[in-house]
C-alpha cells in the first residue's frame, strides 16, 4: 500500500473521472485535473466564486462546477481548455445543480425548489419542470441514463414523472400512495422505482416503469419508519433499513421480506466474527517533545491500533437516543451492498461506531467491525468485496472475507480522513481530509497477501 | 363455650334420670310405690335391717308369708310356694322357704352381675362420653378457627372488592382521559394536516406567484453563456418532438420492460429446470435406494444396472415430456411421485433408524463384553510372555552359574592362564618392537647429531686454521720485516694487545675459544671415538647453545621460564592497567550516569 503525499482541497471536492484517468479536486476557486496515475497537473480553471458543487460529465469529457450563493454554473471542457460555458440562474437562486446522464444537459434546481431547469449545452434550449418536491431524494435516474424518476407535489399529493432523459419527454406521470414521499429510487437495471415514505410512515412502494403499482410494503405502524433504502447491484435485493434498528430485505420476484438484520446491542451469534479496534498509544521519547510536534498535536498523540478478534458474546457500546429532539439518531442510516451483491454493510445510528456486515447467501452476520471512535464514512470497492471506512482520524481501515486490517496513514500534520472514495478499478482510494487529499494506492497483488485477522499493517514506506 | 356450659346440667339430670331407672329396675313395679313409701315412711333410718325385723313380726308371720308367696308368685316363684307349716301358724315350710330363699339369693346374684356389667357399660360410656366430649370441643375450636378465618377472609374480599370498585373507576376514568387525548391527538391531527396543507398550498401558491414574477420581471441574468454548442454525446441529431417519438418512447419502454419480464422468466425457467433436475435425481436415487436389495450376484447386478439404466432412460423420458407436458399436469405427477418417493424412503429411514437404534444397542451391550474378552487375551498373552521370559531369564542364569562353577577347574584354569601369558607374551612382544623401533630411531637422531658435530667440528677447524693463516698473514703484512716471518706468535700477540683493547679481547676470547676447543679434543679420553660420538651436552657446549660455565639444562630452563613468566607478569600487569582503566572508564561512566 502506498500514499500520495497531500494535496489541498476544500469543500471535500474531489472526484476521480467515470473513465478513471483524471482526478479533479476544487481548491477555493480554482480546479485543478490531475493524471490520476502520475498525479501531475494537466489542467487548471479559475471559476469565478468559491465552487461548492463539482461533477464530473458521464463521458469524462467536462466537469462542471457549480458556486450556489453566486446561483452559478460554469462548465469547463477538458479537451478544450479554451471553451467555456456559465450559466447564471439570476435571482431565482440554486440549491442544486447536476448533469444528465448524457452529459450535454445540466438540471439546476432552483431555490425553494420552484422548478428544475434544463439547459442543454447542444442547443443552448432551457426548459423547465415545475413542482418538484423537496425531499431526502427528489430526482433519481435509471442505470443506463435513460430515465429520470422525479418527485413532485401538487395539491398535497405526491406524484412521480418519468421522463425520457434523451429529449426530456415526459413519459408518465402517476400519484403514488405516500403521506409524504421521502424519497425514490430505480432499480440497477432500471425496471423498478422504490418509492418510500417520510419517517412519520414505514410505507415502501414498488412502480414499474410503467407506472403500475407492483407491491407496497410496511413492516409496522404508529412509529417512526424508513430511515435508508438501497437496491443491491444484481436489483435482486431491496434493502430497507428503518428506525427500529433492523434491515428488511425484500426479494424482487414476490416483493416480500425474505429477511431481516437486527442490531441487537449484545452479539452473541457464533457466525459473526467481531472484530474490535484496540488502541495502544506509542510511548513518546523524551527527544521527541519539542515545541514543533505540540504544535501539530495531532501526531504527537498518535495511537497506533489494531483488530483483535473479540469472544462472543460482545456488548456493543449503544447510545441513547433524545426523545424530545427530532430524527433521533437511531436507527439504520446507511446501507450499501458490496459490488457482487454477496455482502451488505450497514451502519446503526446508536451504534455510531460500529459497522456490521451481512452475507446476502446465507443471510446472517457475517463480521462486526467495533472501531474505537464514531465511524465516518465506509465504501465497497467497485471490484472486489473490500470495504473502506474511517472515522475521522489518521487511519485508514479495510475489511476483506479473509481478515482486517487498520492502516496507519503516513501523512504529516495531522491528516484525518474525513471521507473516501474508491477509484472505479479498485486500485486506489482517495482519502479526504478536512482541506486535504490524499491519495492510498492499493498493492494489486492484494489477494495474494493474506490478511492476517489482527494484523497491524503499517504502512509500507 | 357457652353451649357447652348450658349443655352440662341436662346431662347431670339425664345421669341421675338412667340411674333412677336402674333402680326402677331392680324393684318390682307393684312394690315400687310401696316401696318408696316405705322408704319414705322409714324416713332415713341408717339399718334397713329394721326395717325388714320390723317387716315380720310374731304377730303377722302368717300377712309375711302370704305376703312373701304372693310376691314370689309374682316373682314367678310361684311352684315353690312358701306355705305356712300349719295352716294359720306360725312356722314355716322350710324346704320351699329354702328354695324360694335359694332362688331369691340366685336371682339377687344374677342381679348383681347384671348390675356389676351394667356399672361397667356405665363406666365405659361414660369415657366414650368423655372422650366425645372432647373431640367435640376439639372440633368447637376449630370451627371457632374457622368462623374466624372465614370472617377474616370475607373482610379481605370486600376490601379488595373495594379496591377493584376503585380501581374499576380508576380504569373508566383513565379510559375518559385516553378517549379525550386521543381525539385532541385527532383533532390536533387533522388541525395539523389541514393547517400543513393551506401552508403547502399557500407555498404553492407563492411559489406560483414567485416564478411567475421572475418571469415577467424577465431576469436578465438568467443566461447561459456557452462558446460554441456541443454535439450529442451519441453523435446524433436531436429530433423533433411528435407523436411517433412519443410513441417510440413508449415502444423503447414497453421493450425495456419486456426483456426484463423476459431476463426474469429465463431465470426462473432456469432456475425451474435446475430444481426439475434435482427432483428428478432425487426421484432417482429414491428409487434406487427403495428397491429391495437383491443378492450381489454378478447377473443381478447386470440387470439391476440394466434397470437402473432403463429406468434412468425412462426418468429422462418422463422428465423430458414433462417439460414438453402442459406446466401445471408435470408438476402434478411429478410432485405426486416425489411425495410418495418420499413417503417411501421416510418409512425406510425411520425402519433404518429404528434397526440402527437396535444396532446400537446391541453394540452398547457388545460393547462391554468385547474388550473384556479382547483385555483378557490380552492378558493371557502377556502372562505368558512374562512367563516367556522369567524362563529364559532362569536359563541364562543357570548358564551363568555353570559357568563360574567350571572356571574353577583346574584344567579350564591352567587353559585360561595359559591364554592370559600367551596374550600377554604377545603383548609384550609388541611392545618389545615398538621399543626397538624407538630405539632405532633414536639412534639414527643420534647419527645425525654425531655426523652434524663432526661436520662442524671440521669446519671449526677449518676456520681456525683460517683464522691462523689470516692472521699469520695479517701479522707478516703488518711487519715491516716482511722477511722475519719466523717471528714467534706470542710476540705477535703481545703485540697486538698493546695495540687496540677491543681487538685483543676479540683475540682472547678467541684464544679462548681454541684453548676450550683444544681441551674438549684433548680432555676426551678416547679421541677417536669422542670425535666420532661426542656427548649432547658437549655437542651443545661446542654449539655454544649453553653457557659452559657448568649451567645445567635445568637452570637454563629456568631462566626462560623466568624470562617468560616476566613476561608473563608484564602483560599481566599491563592487563591490570588496562582493566583498571577500564575500571576507572566504567566508573566514570557510572558517574556520568549517576549524575
Amino acid at each position: 500500500m502506498n500514499f500520495s503525499e497531500l494535496f489541498k482541497q476544500s469543500n471535500q471536492l474531489c472526484k476521480v473521472s467515470p473513465d478513471g484517468k483524471y482526478l479533479a479536486t476544487c481548491v477555493q476557486y480554482r480546479l485543478v485535473i490531475r493524471d490520476v496515475s502520475t498525479l501531475q497537473i494537466l489542467q487548471l480553471y479559475t471559476c469565478l466564486d468559491q465552487i461548492t458543487h463539482m461533477e464530473w460529465a458521464s463521458d469524462s469529457l467536462f466537469i462542471l462546477c457549480a458556486m450556489y450563493k453566486r446561483g452559478l454554473v460554469q462548465v469547463w471542457s477538458l479537451e478544450q481548455p479554451d471553451w467555456h460555458c456559465k450559466i447564471d440562474e439570476g435571482s431565482i437562486g440554486l440549491v442544486s445543480s447536476r448533469w444528465s446522464p448524457d452529459g450535454r444537459h445540466i438540471l439546476n434546481t432552483t431555490e425553494f425548489h420552484l422548478r428544475i431547469t434544463v439547459w442543454s449545452l447542444c442547443t443552448k434550449a432551457v426548459s423547465y419542470i415545475k413542482y418538484p418536491k423537496a425531499c431526502q431524494k427528489g430526482t433519481d435516474f435509471s442505470r443506463d441514463g435513460c430515465y429520470m424518476a422525479l418527485a413532485e407535489r401538487r395539491d398535497c399529493k405526491d406524484y412521480v414523472s418519468v421522463f425520457v432523459c434523451d429529449d426530456w419527454h415526459l413519459l408518465r406521470h402517476f400519484e403514488t400512495e405516500t403521506q409524504d414521499l421521502a424519497g425514490l429510487e430505480w432499480s440497477p437495471n432500471g425496471c423498478v422505482l422504490a418509492v418510500w415514505d417520510s419517517c412519520l410512515e414505514y410505507k415502501v412502494l414498488l412502480y414499474s416503469l410503467d407506472g403500475r403499482l407492483l407491491s407496497t410494503y410496511s413492516a409496522y405502524e404508529w412509529s417512526l419508519g424508513v430511515k435508508s433504502v438501497t437496491w443491491s447491484p444484481s436489483s435482486q435485493f431491496l434493502a430497507i433499513g428503518s428506525y427500529d434498528e433492523k434491515v428488511r430485505i425484500l426479494n424482487h420476484i414476490t416483493w416480500k421480506k425474505i429477511a431481516q438484520f437486527d442490531h441487537p446491542a449484545t452479539i452473541n451469534n457464533a457466525k459473526a466474527v467481531v472484530y474490535k479496534e484496540v488502541e495502544r498509544r506509542t510511548a513518546v521519547g523524551s527527544d521527541d517533545l519539542s515545541l514543533h510536534n505540540i504544535t501539530i498535536g495531532t501526531t504527537l498523540f498518535n495511537t497506533q491500533s489494531k483488530y483483535e478478534i473479540c469472544p462472543l458474546p460482545v456488548q456493543i457500546p449503544v447510545v441513547k437516543p433524545d426523545p424530545d429532539r427530532a430524527n433521533p439518531k437511531i436507527g439504520v442510516s446507511t446501507l450499501a451492498f458490496s459490488s457482487d451483491s454477496r455482502y451488505l454493510a450497514t451502519k446503526n445510528d446508536n451504534m455510531a461506531s460500529v459497522v456490521w456486515i451481512w452475507d446476502m447467501q446465507k443471510m446472517n452476520l457475517e463480521a462486526v467491525l467495533e472501531q474505537t471512535s464514531a465511524v465516518r464514512c465506509f465504501q465497497w470497492d467497485p471490484r472486489r468485496p473490500r470495504l473502506a471506512l474511517c472515522t475521522a482520524n489518521t487511519k485508514l481501515y479495510l475489511w476483506s472475507p479473509a481478515g482486517c486490517v487498520s492502516v496507519q496513514v503516513p501523512t504529516e500534520g495531522g491528516f484525518q480522513v474525513q471521507s473516501l472514495s474508491w477509484h472505479g478499478s479498485g486500485d486506489s482510494l482517495i482519502l479526504l481530509g478536512k482541506e486535504q487529499l490524499c491519495l492510498c494506492f492499493m498493492d494489486t497483488d492484494q489477494e495474494d497477501k493474506s490478511h492476517a485477522g489482527t494484523e497491524d499493517l503499517r504502512a509500507a514506506l | 363455650m357457652g353451649e357447652w356450659w348450658t349443655a352440662v346440667p341436662t346431662e347431670t339430670s339425664m345421669g341421675s334420670y338412667e340411674i333412677s331407672s336402674i333402680s326402677h329396675v331392680t324393684m318390682s313395679p307393684s312394690r315400687q310405690n310401696n316401696l318408696m313409701s316405705m322408704y319414705s315412711s322409714a324416713g332415713l333410718s341408717k339399718s334397713s335391717y329394721s326395717v325388714i325385723s320390723a317387716f315380720c313380726t310374731e304377730d303377722n308371720i302368717p300377712q309375711c308369708i302370704s305376703y312373701i308367696s304372693q310376691e314370689l308368685a309374682s316373682l314367678g316363684l310361684s311352684s315353690t310356694c312358701i306355705k305356712a307349716s300349719s295352716p294359720g301358724g306360725a312356722g314355716l315350710d322350710t324346704v320351699p322357704a329354702l328354695n324360694a330363699m335359694y332362688e331369691l339369693l340366685q336371682i339377687h346374684r344374677r342381679n348383681m352381675c347384671t348390675l356389676e356389667e351394667l356399672e361397667k357399660e356405665q363406666l365405659k360410656k361414660s369415657n366414650t362420653l368423655e372422650q366425645m366430649q372432647m373431640s367435640n370441643s376439639r372440633l368447637k375450636d376449630q370451627l371457632e378457627l374457622s368462623i374466624r378465618e372465614k370472617s377474616g377472609l370475607h373482610e379481605t374480599e370486600r376490601q379488595l372488592h373495594l379496591k377493584i370498585k376503585t380501581l374499576q373507576s380508576c380504569l373508566k376514568t383513565e379510559k375518559d382521559e385516553v378517549q379525550k387525548l386521543q381525539s385532541i391527538i385527532a383533532s390536533r391531527a387533522s388541525q395539523y394536516s389541514h393547517d400543513a396543507k393551506r401552508k403547502e398550498r399557500e407555498a404553492a401558491k407563492l411559489k406560483e406567484r414567485l416564478s411567475q414574477l421572475l418571469v415577467e420581471r424577465r431576469d436578465k441574468k438568467l443566461a447561459i453563456d456557452v462558446l460554441n454548442s456541443l454535439g450529442r454525446s451519441d453523435g446524433k441529431r436531436s429530433h423533433w418532438k411528435t407523436t411517433k417519438v412519443t410513441a417510440s418512447h413508449e415502444d423503447e419502454m414497453y421493450k425495456s420492460l419486456l426483456s426484463d419480464y423476459e431476463e426474469r422468466q429465463r431465470a426462473l425457467m432456469l432456475e425451474n429446470t435446475e430444481l426439475k433436475k434435482v427432483l428428478q435425481q432425487m426421484k432417482k436415487e429414491m428409487i434406487h435406494i427403495l428397491s429391495p436389495c437383491q443378492p450381489s450376484t454378478r447377473g443381478a447386478t447386470a440387470e439391476d444396472s440394466q434397470a437402473d439404466s432403463d429406468g434412468e432412460e425412462k426418468a429422462g423420458d418422463s422428465s423430458r415430456e414433462m417439460l414438453d407436458q402442459s406446466c401445471e399436469h408435470a408438476r402434478e405427477q411429478l410432485t405426486n411421485s416425489i411425495r410418495q418417493q418420499w413417503r417411501k424412503l421416510r418409512s425406510h429411514v425411520e425402519k433404518l433408524d429404528n434397526q440402527a437404534s437396535q444396532v446400537q444397542n446391541e453394540m452398547e451391550s457388545n460393547n462391554e463384553v468385547i474388550p473384556k474378552e479382547i483385555h483378557e487375551d490380552e492378558m493371557e498373552k502377556m502372562r505368558c510372555e512374562v512367563q516367556q521370559c522369567k524362563e529364559f531369564i532362569h536359563t541364562q542364569q543357570l548358564l551363568l552359574q555353570q559357568q563360574l562353577n567350571t572356571s574353577f577347574d583346574d584344567e579350564t584354569a591352567a587353559l585360561l592362564n595359559d591364554c592370559y601369558t600367551l596374550e600377554e607374551k604377545e603383548r609384550l612382544k609388541e611392545e618389545w618392537k615398538l621399543f626397538e623401533e624407538q630405539k632405532r630411531n633414536f639412534e639414527r637422531e643420534r647419527k645425525n647429531f654425531t655426523e652434524a658435530a663432526i661436520r662442524l667440528g671440521r669446519e671449526k677447524k677449518a676456520f681456525e686454521e683460517d683464522c691462523a693463516s689470516w692472521l699469520k698473514n695479517q701479522f707478516l703484512n703488518m711487519t715491516p720485516f716482511t722477511d722475519r716471518r719466523s717471528c714467534s706468535s706470542s710476540d705477535g700477540q703481545s703485540a697486538l694487545s698493546i695495540r687496540s683493547e677491543p681487538e685483543m679481547r676479540m683475540s682472547s676470547t678467541k684464544a679462548q675459544l681454541a684453548k676450550s676447543l683444544t681441551y674438549a679434543t684433548v680432555s676426551t679420553p678416547k679421541p677417536t671415538q669422542s670425535a666420532s660420538v661426542p656427548s649432547t651436552a658437549e655437542l651443545y657446549r661446542t654449539l655454544r647453545l649453553m653457557p659452559d660455565s657448568s649451567s645445567s639444562r635445568h637452570s637454563h630452563r629456568g631462566r626462560w621460564q623466568e624470562s617468560s613468566t616476566i613476561e608473563g607478569g608484564d602483560t599481566r600487569v599491563k592487563s591490570k592497567t588496562r582493566v583498571r582503566c577500564g575500571n576507572i572508564f566504567s566508573l566514570g561512566e557510572d558517574e556520568n550516569s549517576l549524575t
